[in-house]
């Protein structure tokens, strides 16, 4: 490795990695404790009836969970792998 | 002092933190909450001189006067040790609020206490009824999440929080190495703010000093030589309203001589 490749490499800081995995989990521990108790088992049932039709992963799921003042909102946000199309050929 | 990781600092904290509000003059008391692993007395180098506990107190087997042990170094200032009980259902709701009355009664202007880790009930009890909470928190991956899951606890499981009210929050990041921070290894101030959403009271840096503090049964806060000691005597600062930018955030830049000969 020459001189100049030492300086303009860029590793991947692990600071960095270690910030975006807590934000994610911590997001998500944060709803399961200011939600309501049944959040995790029906977090669990909609990942069942998706994985009837197309495999996903746990962390292809995110529930948000917001109170408000009249009423509060659950948000689903699923995305579907690209290849998912393909499963089902 | 909470944090729901152990080993990030909160004794090293709670010592400095009783002495630095003790030197500028307001009657202290500091509590052991960690039952059955007593360590503050170590730290505040009075181990020798335990005669009764917090347990027997709550038992009614001491008053509070004969268990607190009045600090030989700095004035206003009174230990009350941990058991060392296996008893973990020592600390009852009850008798926790009882002491705490009763400190309050005998004119103490700020009562520390020093939670164990864990989110069991010794920290259950050491939070229950504070005003204040100071979340002490490493800049690393479980230490950052188990301090978001204490501030779930400080906002529900609190005498405060279950009035309708809440308690202050205040971060403390300890164990800081700027040097870390720089060559990318370690979450860096922002990072952990940005996470927790929490007002930062101080940053204390890695520092040799706390070590030899710990060693010698000295208050770090103590040592106006080591960074971390300066940092605790700023952050007690800010805690008592004053404004007092941070420090030791940055890689102390060697001059051209020590970094040519590695001095
Ligand atoms: N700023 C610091 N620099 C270096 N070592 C530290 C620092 N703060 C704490 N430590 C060390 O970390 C260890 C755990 O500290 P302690 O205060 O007992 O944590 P806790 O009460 O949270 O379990 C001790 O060995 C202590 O000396
Ligand atoms: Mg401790």
């Amino acid at each position: 490795m020459g001189l100049f490749d030492y300086f303009s490499k860029k590793k991947p800081k692990s600071a960095q990695l270690a910030k975006e995995r807590l934000q994610i989990i911590i997001a998500h521990e944060r709803v399961n404790r200011t939600g309501p108790d049944y959040l995790p088992q029906m977090r669990r049932d909609i990942m069942s009836v998706i994985n009837k039709y197309v495999p996903i992963d746990e962390d292809q799921v995110n529930v948000q969970f917001e109170k408000g003042d009249d009423c509060d909102i659950l948000e689903l946000n699923i995305s579907l792998p690209e290849q998912a199309k393909a499963v089902r050929h | 002092m909470t944090s729901g990781k152990g080993g990030v600092g909160k004794t090293t904290s709670s010592a400095a933190f009783a002495t630095g509000l003790a030197l500028r003059g307001y009657k202290t008391a500091v509590i052991d909450f960690d039952v059955g692993l007593r360590n503050l007395d170590l730290i505040m180098g009075c181990e020798r001189r335990v005669v009764y506990d917090f347990v027997n107190v709550i038992n009614g087997e001491a008053n509070l006067r004969q268990a607190l042990i009045k600090d030989k170094r700095t004035d206003n200032l009174y230990i009350l040790p941990a058991s060392q009980t296996r008893d973990k259902e020592a600390l009852t709701q009850e008798g926790v609020g009882k002491v705490l009355e009763d400190l309050k009664a005998d004119s103490f202007d700020f009562i520390i206490c020093d939670s164990p880790a864990g989110i069991e009930r010794g920290a259950a009890m050491a939070m229950y009824y504070a005003d204040d909470a100071v979340i002490v928190t490493n800049p690393e991956v479980s230490s950052v999440r188990d301090s978001d899951r204490i501030l779930g606890l400080l906002q529900s499981r609190t005498e405060k929080a279950e009035q309708g009210g809440s308690i202050r929050e205040h971060l403390l990041i300890t164990r800081y190495n700027p040097e870390r921070v720089e060559s990318g290894d370690m979450l860096g101030l922002e990072d952990v703010l940005d996470i927790l959403a929490v007002p930062l009271i101080g940053v204390i840096p890695e520092s040799g000093g706390v070590l030899q503090a710990s060693n010698s049964g000295n208050p770090v806060i103590l040592d106006t030589e080591s960074t971390a000691g300066r940092a605790y005597d700023d952050f007690v600062r800010r805690f008592l309203g004053e404004t007092v930018p941070h420090r030791f955030l940055e890689v102390e830049k060697k001059g051209i001589f020590k970094r040519l000969f590695g001095a």
